[in-house]
């Protein structure tokens, strides 16, 4: 019998914009490149606390700079996250991060290294992180109804399997959390190709249906503008190919089982863009993993399906990233990556429906606080998504 | 025992669940959505997660899995052969 999920709870920490959060990271941010070995060394004196480092933010213009502020401050406003210092080479930028994240009600403080130099720079920003770190320390973890988690989803290093088995087992879930009012998202724009019609006969409404087409249509601009081939070695990739999947269609119609058979795409973001409801949405966004998760997070959302067939072993820094997996070989020879095991389903010795209930049950013991497996190996991958060049 | 699965009826591919699927042996397969078992000699050694033709292809052909279009056939394919990105190309792209 399925999971009754009419009275689920989790225990997460409520932030004073409402939002809840299942982990309480205070992080130390960098605004660019050159201010990551302030930031590392910051996380570094002050233990608990976590640096992002990454390798851009300088001159950067327009709508890729647009995105770039929008991916930092969303990230610092995630409820996963307590508190948030940002150091960055001079104050203006910097300030502008800050105060973005602010509006959360969280306690954020803003470094700039011009005129101090790194040494007065991580001192200043680790007396900061020191007491942010402490105060993060004493915030408890309240139950919260189903509705209050906001869930993503994004599969990678999918082979054949993911297709019926790991992705028709995170939409088995996602049809699941849909009548409750849950938060959920998916995206990898190009990889929709060939299943694209799908996608868009699932929107609600022809508002809806139109802005999806138009992201989807924006980026396979973006693709005929910088091909040199058909993406033979990119999209499916080489270990996509190696797994089993032939075509960009086969890959895309695996992928499109991630959002089950019910539930509506409710509504369409930009990159990194913060849903401003319940529902189902699609986010434009590369198909590269830890691309999209990163920008998952920046939306605000607070755990993360990732199913996988070859075995991506991709994390997040912020964002809890389970892990399910179909392939037999894959469970066996990787099996400290895989925190959901439903290679059962493709021996007939699982229904879909006792999958799906075993990708939720690990979703709410991850969101009550059990370390995924990427989390306990050490996997933060952080990577801002860059639209363009740098001036 | 479940040696390839197939999404759903119509489908002319099955995808392989095992390891170590040699050439000329009896494969069983399972047809997922409608919950129907059907056979297929191999006629190649087939890896964990590649695909087994389920009928004749010849160059043209469209290859249907999922009930959709999933691309288009450059080499002819016999049923119970590997089927990959040797003999089945992208439509799109």
């Amino acid at each position: 019998m399925a999971r009754d999920l009419s009275k689920a709870t989790f225990w997460g920490y409520r932030r004073d914009n409402g939002r809840v959060g299942v982990r309480n990271h205070v992080i130390i941010l960098p605004l660019d490149d050159i201010s990551n070995a302030a930031a590392e060394a910051v996380a570094n004196n002050i233990k608990g606390t976590l640096a992002l480092p990454h390798p851009y933010g300088r001159l950067q213009f327009g709508a890729d700079l647009d995105l770039h502020f929008r991916t930092l401050i969303g990230t610092g406003c995630n409820p996963n996250v307590a508190a948030v210092v940002v150091i960055g080479i001079e104050e203006g930028w910097t300030q502008k991060v800050v105060e973005g994240i602010a509006k959360t009600g969280k306690p954020v403080a803003g470094f700039g290294i011009e005129l101090h130099g790194d040494l007065d720079t991580i001192q200043r920003a680790s007396r900061a992180a020191k007491e942010f770190v402490q105060a993060a320390g004493e915030l408890r973890r309240e139950e919260r109804p189903l509705k209050d988690l906001w869930v993503s989803t994004k599969c990678g290093e999918s082979d054949t399997t993911s297709g019926c088995g790991a992705n028709p087992t995170v939409g088995n879930a996602f049809d699941k959390l849909y009548p409750h009012g849950v938060t959920l998202c998916f995206g990898e724009t190009t990889e929709l190709t060939g299943g694209e019609h799908l996608v868009a006969a699932r929107c609600k409404n022809d508002a809806v249906r139109k802005k999806f087409q138009f992201m989807f249509d924006r980026y396979q601009e973006v693709l005929d503008r910088h091909r040199t081939d058909n993406l033979m070695d990119s999209q499916p990739t080489k270990g996509n190919i190696a797994g089993g999947l032939t075509t960009i269609e086969e890959k895309a119609l695996g992928n499109i089982q991630k959002i089950g058979r019910k539930c509506m795409v409710d509504g369409v973001l930009d990159k990194a863009e913060e849903p401003s409801g319940p529902g189902l949405w699609f986010m434009d966004s590369s198909s590269a993993a830890a691309e999209m998760v990163t920008l998952c997070a920046a939306a605000g959302f607070a755990v993360h399906f990732f199913p996988t067939g070859q075995g991506n072993v991709i994390g997040n820094p912020i964002l809890p990233v389970i892990k399910l997996c179909a392939n037999p070989r894959t469970v066996r020879t990787m099996a400290e990556h895989i925190d959901v095991d439903v290679s059962g389903l493709l021996r007939k010795e699982m229904t879909p429906d006792q999958a799906g209930d075993a990708a939720l049950e690990c979703m709410l013991r991850t969101a009550n606080g059990r370390l995924t497996a990427a989390e306990a190996l050490g996997h933060r991958e952080f990577v801002l998504t860059r639209l363009y060049e740098s001036a | 025992m479940i040696h390839f699965v197939v999404h759903e009826e119509g489908d002319g591919v099955g995808v392989v669940v095992v390891e170590g699927v040699k050439a000329g042996q009896e494969l069983v397969g399972w047809i997922m959505d409608d919950d129907k078992d059907v056979e297929v000699q191999a006629k190649s050694d087939i890896p964990i997660g590649h695909k087994v033709a389920l009928k004749d292809y010849k160059p043209g052909d469209t290859v249907i899995k999922y009930g959709v279009d999933i691309g288009k056939v450059v080499a002819p394919i016999r049923q119970g052969e590997h089927l990959h990105v040797h003999n089945v190309k992208t439509k799109r792209w």
